[in-house]
């Protein structure tokens, strides 16, 4: 596949829709730009209905974005039909054509294309091989299991060697084990063949595994873009915080500065922990904790009241009251530790280094 | 907010598609020249044909006696044929989904499900006449009544019913299957007899779906023309005093309007039906059974319920038969021994019986593949692609639907007989067999697109997004995916599309002349003068290529179908 990759350009994209039954028009994507770079691996996530499909499908040129241009490289590609575009889609449904063997699926595109017979098959042989389904070829679709027809339509996408390759969704269809198989092998291919790839998911396990970036929508809105540990260490506010993992969010108010570090006063408990700069004394701000990050002692830390304790196999599941807050933890590896009965005071301990100021 | 650029961008992307531009282009070209410009010329004749704009036309027609009357007849009959029909229907829709039936029984059901659509629509007028007219064989012969009248409104009435009752029994036996089964269980759990149960619960869940069988039956009575001309005597309906209107008064002006008059209430119990009734029943009956039901084997509803509803098929099956012997019989009434074939022969040494056939055979086979391709190309537009003209094309051929065939005959007499808008434009159409060919396809045209759109409601959208993707432009798209997905579809929707034409009357009774010969025409014609014997001769070369036409089908989607190697899991 030799072949110059291409990124993906959105300039102030936005796209509306009618709502059928109010008839109130509404942005399902709002002034959205977005720079994907060459050969990287980039994920939109987030809950449905906030717009990463649609975003998908105005870059696969399904929909027409109604602001805004996107560039396939250099080139703007918003008058171009779908068919006309170098991207190639992976179908949450695979929408494999029934009506065809899976060899007659994989060459569809390059018989489309005039590719020669020979050529063809020689094409298609490779990529099958490359997804392993190698012997599959004159078995009809549906007496495929659900991995294999995902692979199938991989296959399919890859072999006509587009430029970028678009996911929605593909493996919400398959079982829990299989999803977590595929998306290695997924990321393996990627890596292998070297394409841009944009892949969208409201599943976050899914963003994390796969991608080089990940793009966090909500209501037709980028949150936040980053790497997963930017994302997961660093989020920009309480919804990336929550979406991306479980998270605890405790508020206090600054009581004071010495150099980097400020002093929070959380539910009368004193936290020292990394500030910014545009921090102010006497404002309020929220530290979020993340559930594997705390643990229970029986003193050193924040006072608080076991009001859940329920054993998990590999942690054991606590939520404690600080205050009037609720904090979910899991201690993990808990065979050895001390565990806490409901109604129980004790103390939660986490280390101030790994919270992070909103 | 701007949607501009949006919609821009994808009048763009369509442009950019030469071949699905023509094909809307062409479709609306069509639909505006053989379906809208016809009634709309009906519209601007009733108002304006006598030299003056007003409603001049309309208070002549209205002042005529006989006009007005048709009304009440032809609203009587349809409604006493509506109720009929839904009630019968029900019944057999009950008994097959809820009671246990013997094979003898399933097989009756079976058949009389067929006969509606292999049978020419005057065949049981014909065997009536024959079996309780004044010569007929069970009043004359086996009851000794010489002087049964069957013309008239019973006539009428019986004939409409066992024509059209099958339509509903198919409509309803699909709804009631879609009941879960658990609803009446819980029902009989808290206590209810069965008849509380079929009160309480199953006859609420059905009664907008009844409303539709009604509606529907209705619609199909009131534009039925042939019956009522065999069967009818002087009891005439709408389409009937049209039809008499133009071809004994030459009063087409008069006709117009009268055909106007029988558009609007069509077109009313039309909009009740489809934007009210189909809405209504599918909001409350949307679940799929979950599981199976449980069937009802207490004798005392089994017995009476199938030996009712057996008698009533075999009595329907017993009518049909009576057709072709009819025309085995030497004198019908009067001489039955022994069986002859002269009539068969006369058909074909006398009475042109070949050019007939031919003339029939060719018209509906070059309609119908004609027809099949545009409902499909119909229903793709409709359902899977978005475009400003698509409300037109799906309103339009929607609208041909309640369109009776009576009327749209009218509108093509005013509408070309002089060209268009009377200026000579396009008269040459006139009096050609392309007219008749594209009336077939009209009349079919909406049948077909039903049946186009919810089999293609059923393909996921993205198996044609992903052919799109791949690079196939909408015509590739087309002849690689949708068509192949719909195959069986597509044949279903030519064999309907053959079956009526080479069946159909109403609409080109008025337009034929005499250089064609059509095998309806000719049974209307031999069944006026009374000559039964010589229209059941033709009427059983008519069932039997239409018969053979569907068995044909039924073979060829057996062993090509696509349906059966995706279907297989």
């Amino acid at each position: 596949m030799e072949k110059i990759k291409k990124g993906v350009r959105l300039e102030h994209i936005s796209k509306i829709y009618q709502d059928p039954k109010t008839g109130k028009e509404f942005y399902a994507v709002k002034d959205t730009s977005l720079e994907i770079k060459p050969g990287s691996f980039v994920t939109l996530l987030g809950p449905s209905g906030c717009g990463k499909t649609t975003t998908l499908r105005m870059i696969a040129g399904f929909e027409s974005p109604d602001e805004g241009e996107i560039y396939l490289g250099e080139e703007p590609i918003n008058e171009l039909t779908p068919n006309k575009r170098d991207t190639a889609m992976v179908f949450q449904s695979y929408a494999l054509l029934p009506h065809y063997n899976v060899f007659d699926n994989v060459a569809y595109g390059l018989k489309l294309r005039k590719v020669p017979k020979e050529e063809i098959k020689d094409r298609v042989m490779k990529i099958l091989d490359l997804v392993e389904l190698t012997g599959m070829e004159a078995r009809m679709t549906n007496q495929l299991s659900g991995g294999q027809q995902q692979r199938v339509a991989l296959a399919r996408a890859l072999v006509i060697e587009p430029s970028v390759l678009l996911f929605d969704e593909p493996l919400s269809n398959l079982d829990a084990k299989l999803r977590v198989s595929m998306r290695t092998e997924i990321r393996r291919i990627q890596q292998r063949v070297g394409i841009t790839a944009i892949y969208v998911t409201h599943d976050q396990s899914e963003a994390m595994a796969l991608s080089d970036q990940i793009i966090v929508m909500s209501k037709g809105v980028v949150a936040q873009m980053g790497t997963p540990q930017e994302i997961y260490y660093h989020p920009v506010n309480e919804f990336v915080a929550d979406f991306i993992g479980e998270a605890n969010f405790l508020k206090g108010t600054m009581t004071g500065r010495s150099g980097d570090k400020v002093t929070l006063d959380i539910h009368g408990n004193p936290l020292v922990v990394d500030g910014r700069p545009d921090m102010e004394e006497g404002r309020e701000y929220t530290v979020v904790l993340r559930p594997e990050a705390a643990s229970l002692a029986d003193e050193g830390g924040m006072p608080c009241k076991v009001v859940l304790s329920c054993f998990m196999g590999s942690y054991q599941n606590y939520h404690v009251m600080v205050g009037d807050t609720l904090v979910k933890l899991e201690e993990h590896n808990p065979k050895n530790k001390r565990i806490y009965q409901v109604d129980e005071t004790c103390s939660l301990v986490f280390d101030p280094a790994s919270v992070h100021v909103l | 907010m701007a949607r501009g650029q949006g919609a821009a961008l994808d009048r763009k992307k369509l442009l950019a598609d030469p071949i699905l531009v023509t094909t809307i282009v062409l479709l609306i070209t069509f639909l505006t020249l053989f379906i809208l410009y016809p009634l709309a010329i009906l519209l601007v004749d009733s108002f304006v044909g006598d030299g003056t704009f007003g409603l001049g036309i309309f208070k002549r027609i209205f002042a005529m006696k006989s006009f007005t009357r048709a009304i009440t007849n032809t609203l009587k009959i349809g409604f006493v044929v509506g109720i009929l029909s839904a009630l019968i229907g029900l019944l057999f829709a009950y008994v097959e989904v809820y009671v246990r039936m013997n094979r003898f029984v399933g097989g009756l059901f079976k058949v009389v499900s067929m006969l509606p659509v292999v049978s020419p629509p005057f065949v049981l007028s014909l065997s009536m006449i024959m079996l309780f007219g004044k010569a007929g064989l069970i009043t004359r012969f086996l009851l000794h009544i010489y002087d049964n009248s069957v013309y008239g409104y019973w006539g009428i009435v019986i004939v409409q019913t066992l024509t059209f009752f099958p339509v509903c029994y198919m409509m309803l036996k699909g709804l009631l299957k879609n009941i879960d089964p658990s609803l009446e269980e819980a029902a009989r759990d808290m206590g209810a007899g069965r008849w509380k149960v079929f009160a309480d619960v199953t006859l609420p869940l059905m009664l907008p779906g009844l409303g539709n069988a009604f509606l529907v039956t209705f619609i199909e009575s009131i534009a039925d023309f042939a019956n009522p001309m065999i069967i009818g005597g002087s009891y005439d309906t709408l389409a009937t005093t049209i039809y008499l209107q133009i071809t004994g008064a030459y009063d087409k002006a008069g006709a117009a309007a009268m055909a106007v008059v029988l558009l609007c209430i069509t077109l009313l119990m039309f909009a009740v039906q489809k934007y009210y009734l189909e809405a209504k029943t599918a909001a409350t009956l949307t679940g799929k059974a979950s599981r199976g039901r449980m069937l009802i084997e207490d004798r005392s509803v089994k017995v009476p319920l199938t030996i009712f509803c057996a008698l009533v098929a075999l009595f329907v099956i017993m009518m049909y038969i009576c057709v072709p012997i009819g025309a085995l019989f030497p004198t019908w009434g009067y001489k039955f021994f022994p069986l002859t074939g002269k009539w068969f022969k006369l058909v074909f040494t006398r009475y042109h019986g070949f050019k007939a056939f031919k003339d029939s055979f060719v018209l509906s086979l070059i309609a119908a593949p004609v027809t099949a391709l545009l409902s499909m190309i119909i229903s793709y537009l409709v359902v899977k692609r978005k475009f400003k003209a698509k409300g037109f094309i799906e309103a339009v051929s929607m609208l041909a639907m309640a369109v009776p065939g009576t009327v749209l005959g009218v509108g093509y007499i005013r509408g070309y007989s002089g060209g268009l808008f009377h200026t000579g434009v396009l008269q040459s159409l006139y009096g050609t067999g392309l007219i008749l060919i594209i009336v077939f396809v009209v009349r079919s045209l909406p049948t077909g697109t039903r049946s186009g759109i919810s089999a293609l409601r059923q393909i996921d959208k993205s198996i044609e997004e992903s052919a799109y993707d791949m690079g196939a432009d909408s015509f590739k798209v087309f002849m690689t995916v949708t068509l192949p997905l719909i195959k069986d579809s597509f044949l279903s929707g030519l064999v309907t599309a053959f079956v009526r034409s080479i069946t159909a009357i109403s609409a080109i009774i008025l337009l034929v002349t005499p250089s064609f010969l059509l095998i309806t025409v000719q049974i209307n014609e031999f069944a006026e003068k009374g000559s039964y014997s010589l229209a059941c001769a033709f009427a059983t070369i008519l069932i039997i290529i239409t018969y053979g036409a569907v068995l044909l089908m039924n073979l060829f989607i057996k062993y090509f179908g696509t349906s059966r190697k995706i279907k297989e899991d």
